[in-house]
C-alpha cells in the first residue's frame, strides 16, 4: 500500500475524507491508545501548539474527551463555552474565530448547534478547524471511534453489518457513522419509526428499516441512538414508553440477534428508554470502551491536522 | 434628438418581429422601424451582430427603500436594473413601512421621482403591514397609480381574506401576485426537502409548501374571476397545476426565477447562503419541469425576485441566514446562457417572458418596439462570456447565487426614454 499522506488542515465530516484518510486516523489512533495506557500519559507531539474547545452547545464527553487528548499531546488547552444567545446578541462566527485565529491558536475544535457552521468557519479561517458536531449534520470524531472500536472488537470493518437505531433524522452521530462505515465496507441499516428517518438517507448507503428486528437479526453490532425528548415536543413524536415497547434495545431482543452482537452508545444513556439498564451493563456492550478510544482517536485527528499545517507552511515558505 | 440604431437584429414578439432592422427614435418614442433607415440622426449606434430587445420588465424586485437602505436603495436598485437592461420594474410591498396606504405610496413616490433612474411601478400589499390580519384600502390605493397588490415574502394565510382581496382586485382592474407558501407545512426549513437536505442536516422545505398554496390561490381566482399571477414559481407540481387551470380558462399567470432553470438543490453542498433563496432550489427534476415549463409557455414571465442582504445577514450560519439573491444584473445573461444558447427559448421568445408579457401581466404600455411607444430598448451582445465577481456589482449588496460563473450574454447599451442610459464599460 501506497503511504497515505495527510494534507487536510480541518476535519469537517467523514463525506469529505477518502477511505485511505480514514484508516490512517484509525491507525494513528492506534498508536496513540498505547500512550494513554502508559503510566505518563504524556507525548509531546503539540508541545508548544494551543487548542481552542469553542462550544456553542453543552457537551461535557465530547469537550472532555478533547481536552484530554490535547492535553496528553502537550498542547495547551483553553475552553469557551459560548451561548448562542449572547452571539446573537453581538460577535459573529466568523469574527469569533477571526479573533481566535489572532490569539495565534493553531486549533479550534468546534461544537455547534447549527449544520455547516465548521464549514463555513474553517473556509474562512487559516488555522484548523475540527467539527466536534454540528447541528444534524455530522460528527465525525464520535464515528470514528465508534469505527475504532469495532475494528478492535471484530479485527475488521468490511464486510460487517452495523445496526444504528434512533432518531435519524436529527442525528449527526449516524450521518457520521454511514459515511464512515459504508467507506471502510461496512453494510449500514438504519433503524427508527417512519417520521424519524429522513427522506433520501438510502443515497448515502445505509439500508432502511421500521422494524427492530430486522435491524438486530444479522448485525455484528448495533449502535444506540439517544432519543433526544427534549428536542421536539411535536405530536410526530413518539412518546418515551411507546419507543421503548417497539425500539429498546432488551435482553429479550438481544437474545434473537447474534450471540456477539456488539452494543454501543455514544451517550449519555437514556436508560429504560433507547435501552434497558440490563443491556448497558451487559458484557456485550462496549459503551465505557467508546469513551476510552474516544481519547486515542481525537489525538489523531488533532496530530494529524496540525501535520498538515505545519507540511502547508513549509511548502509557503 | 434623433438617436439611430442600425444594422441589430431586432426582436418584438408583440409586432412578430425578428429580422435585421433600423430603429429610429425620436423625442423619445421609437419612431419608426424598417430594413433600411437613412435618416440624419443626430447620432446612429452600430449594432452589427447584436440583438436588440425591448427594456425588460422585471415585475418582481425588492428594492428595500424605504426601511433597509443600508441593502440596497431605489436609486442603487434602479441603477443595477439599467446595468442588467431592466428599464421598467415593480418595486415590492415588503419594506419598512409596507407600501400598505396612500401616505406610504406618496412618499415611495417622492423617493422614486427623486432617485429612480429608471420606471419603477409600485406594488401595493394586499393586507395592512402584511400581517395578513386586514385588507389595505385596495380602492384608494389604485387611485395612486399601483399596479398590482401582493403580500410577497408572506402568503396570505386566510382563505377568506385572500377571496375578498382578490374580489376587491376584480373590481380594481389589477392582478393579485401570489406568494404561495404554507407555512405551516415550510416552517423552520431552509432548503429543499430530500436527500441533500437529509445530507446536510438542515430541515427541509417540501415542494408542498408552495403547490398547496398555489392551488388554493388558483381555485379562489377561479370563484374570484380574479386575475391572479403566481410569483417565483420553483417546481414540478407547480407547473403542471397552472398548466392545468390555464387550459380551464382560470385567468392565472405566473413567473419563475433565474436561479429556477439553472441551478438546484445539490448547489447547496458547501452550505453557501447565497443559494439560499425562498422558495429554494429545488431537485433536478424540478429544474427541468421549469425548463419545460418555460419552453411550453407554460410559465409566462422570468422575473429577477432581486433580493439584496448585506454581508452581516448573509455571512454567518446557513440557518441565521437570510434568504434570497440579487437577480437585476445577470437575469438576462442567465437566460440566455441556460435558456437561449441552450436553445429552450427562441430569442422571441425571451423577449416574450422578461419584456412583453410582465408588461401585459401588469397592464402597461412597455415591452415592445411599436412604433408611438417609449424607446426603452437594449443592445445585447448574445454570445460574450463575462465571469460573475462579486466587485463588479452595482447594486449594494452581493448576494448573487452566479458569483463565479461564466455567463453569455452582455448589456451593452440600455437605452430608456430614447436616452442612452447605460453604456457597458470597455476594460481592457
Amino acid at each position: 500500500m501506497a503511504e497515505v499522506i495527510w494534507n487536510k488542515k480541518d476535519l469537517l465530516g467523514l463525506e469529505y475524507l477518502t477511505q485511505e484518510e480514514i484508516e490512517l486516523i484509525l491507525n494513528t489512533a492506534d498508536s496513540f491508545k498505547e500512550v494513554t495506557s502508559r503510566e505518563i500519559k504524556k507525548v509531546p507531539a503539540l508541545r508548544g501548539k494551543t487548542v481552542v474547545n469553542l462550544f456553542y452547545e453543552p457537551s461535557t464527553r465530547t469537550r472532555v474527551s478533547f481536552e484530554l487528548a490535547a492535553k496528553r499531546l502537550s498542547a495547551d488547552v483553553i475552553n469557551i463555552a459560548a451561548e448562542t444567545s449572547s452571539v446573537k446578541k453581538g460577535e459573529t462566527l466568523i469574527d469569533t474565530g477571526k479573533n481566535i485565529e489572532a490569539l495565534k491558536a493553531d486549533i479550534i475544535v468546534m461544537r455547534h448547534n447549527y449544520s455547516g457552521a465548521a464549514m463555513m468557519l474553517a473556509r474562512h479561517l487559516n488555522i484548523s478547524v475540527v467539527n466536534a458536531g454540528d447541528g444534524w449534520h455530522e460528527h465525525p470524531t464520535q464515528a470514528l471511534l465508534d469505527m475504532f472500536t469495532l475494528k478492535e472488537k471484530l479485527g475488521k470493518l468490511e464486510g460487517i453489518r452495523v445496526s444504528i437505531i434512533g432518531d435519524i433524522a436529527h442525528s449527526r452521530v449516524a450521518r457520521s457513522n454511514i459515511w464512515g462505515l459504508t467507506k471502510l465496507g461496512a453494510k449500514v441499516t438504519v433503524c427508527a419509526p417512519r417520521m424519524l428517518i429522513p427522506p433520501g438517507i438510502e443515497e448515502m448507503g445505509a439500508a432502511v428499516t421500521t422494524d427492530i428486528d430486522v435491524a438486530l437479526r444479522d448485525a455484528d453490532a448495533v449502535n444506540v441512538l439517544r432519543m433526544q425528548f427534549e428536542r421536539d415536543q411535536n405530536s410526530a413524536f413518539p412518546q418515551q414508553m411507546e419507543y421503548f415497547m417497539k425500539y429498546g434495545i432488551t435482553e429479550e431482543r438481544l437474545a434473537k440477534a447474534k450471540k456477539n452482537l456488539i452494543v454501543m452508545h455514544p451517550g449519555p444513556i437514556n436508560r429504560g428508554i433507547e435501552m434497558s439498564s440490563e443491556v448497558a451493563d451487559c458484557p456485550q456492550s462496549v459503551i465505557l470502551e467508546q469513551v476510552t478510544n474516544g481519547i486515542a482517536v481525537r489525538m489523531a485527528v488533532l496530530f494529524l491536522v496540525s501535520q498538515a499545517r505545519e507540511g502547508k507552511n513549509e511548502a509557503a515558505n | 434628438m434623433k438617436l439611430l440604431i442600425k444594422n441589430g437584429r431586432v426582436v418584438d414578439p408583440a409586432n412578430n418581429l425578428d429580422e435585421p432592422r433600423d430603429i429610429l427614435v425620436e423625442n423619445g418614442k421609437i419612431n419608426r422601424i424598417a430594413k433600411v433607415i437613412n435618416n440624419g440622426a443626430d447620432k446612429t449606434i452600430d449594432a452589427a451582430g447584436k440583438i436588440v430587445l425591448p427594456g425588460l420588465v422585471d415585475m418582481h424586485v425588492h428594492l428595500r427603500q424605504p426601511g433597509r437602505e443600508d441593502k440596497e436603495t431605489i436609486a442603487s436598485g434602479t441603477k443595477a436594473a439599467l446595468k442588467g437592461g431592466v428599464t421598467t420594474l415593480l418595486a415590492m410591498a415588503n419594506t419598512s413601512p409596507a407600501i400598505d396606504s396612500v401616505e406610504n405610496i406618496r412618499m415611495l413616490k417622492d423617493i422614486i421621482a427623486e432617485t429612480a433612474v429608471n420606471n419603477v411601478l409600485i406594488c401595493a400589499a394586499i393586507t395592512e403591514a402584511r400581517s395578513g390580519k386586514e385588507l389595505t384600502q385596495i380602492a384608494k390605493l389604485r387611485k395612486e397609480s399601483i399596479v398590482a397588490i401582493s403580500d410577497d415574502g408572506a402568503s396570505v394565510d386566510s382563505t377568506e381574506l385572500m377571496y375578498k382581496a382578490m374580489r376587491k382586485a376584480r373590481e380594481n382592474k389589477i392582478p393579485v401576485i401570489c406568494h404561495c407558501e404554507d407555512k405551516l407545512l415550510s416552517g423552520g426549513g431552509v432548503m429543499n426537502l430530500g436527500s441533500i437536505s437529509t445530507r446536510l442536516g438542515l430541515k427541509g422545505i417540501s415542494p408542498e409548501s408552495e403547490y398547496k398554496r398555489v392551488q388554493r390561490d388558483i381555485s379562489l381566482a377561479e370563484k374570484a374571476k380574479c386575475r391572479v399571477h403566481i410569483c417565483h414559481v420553483s417546481c414540478a407540481e407547480t407547473v403542471e397545476i397552472i398548466a392545468k387551470a390555464k387550459k380551464k380558462g382560470v385567468k392565472v399567470t405566473c413567473e419563475t426565477a433565474p436561479h429556477y432553470f439553472s441551478l438546484c438543490e445539490e448547489a447547496l453542498l458547501e452550505y453557501d447562503t447565497n443559494k439560499k433563496m425562498n422558495p429554494p432550489l429545488r431537485s433536478r427534476k424540478d429544474l427541468e419541469a421549469i425548463k419545460e415549463g418555460l419552453a411550453k409557455g407554460v410559465i409566462d414571465a422570468i422575473a429577477s425576485d432581486h433580493a439584496p442582504h448585506t454581508i452581516s445577514d448573509k455571512d454567518i450560519e446557513f440557518d441565521r441566514a437570510e434568504f434570497g439573491v440579487i437577480g437585476l444584473e445577470t437575469e438576462l445573461a442567465a437566460a440566455i446562457t441556460y435558456l437561449v444558447l441552450p436553445r429552450v427559448l427562441s430569442w422571441a421568445e425571451l423577449a416574450k417572458k422578461m419584456s412583453w408579457n410582465p408588461a401585459r401581466i401588469l397592464g402597461i404600455d412597455k415591452g415592445t418596439l411599436t412604433p408611438g411607444r417609449d424607446a426603452d430598448l437594449i443592445i445585447v451582445d448574445p454570445e460574450k462570456s463575462w465571469l460573475v465577481k462579486k466587485e463588479d456589482f452595482v447594486s449594494k449588496s452581493k448576494n448573487s447565487a452566479f458569483i463565479g460563473v461564466d455567463l453569455k450574454g452582455v448589456v451593452e447599451t440600455t437605452i430608456l426614454d430614447g436616452k442612452i442610459a447605460y453604456k457597458q464599460e470597455i476594460k481592457d
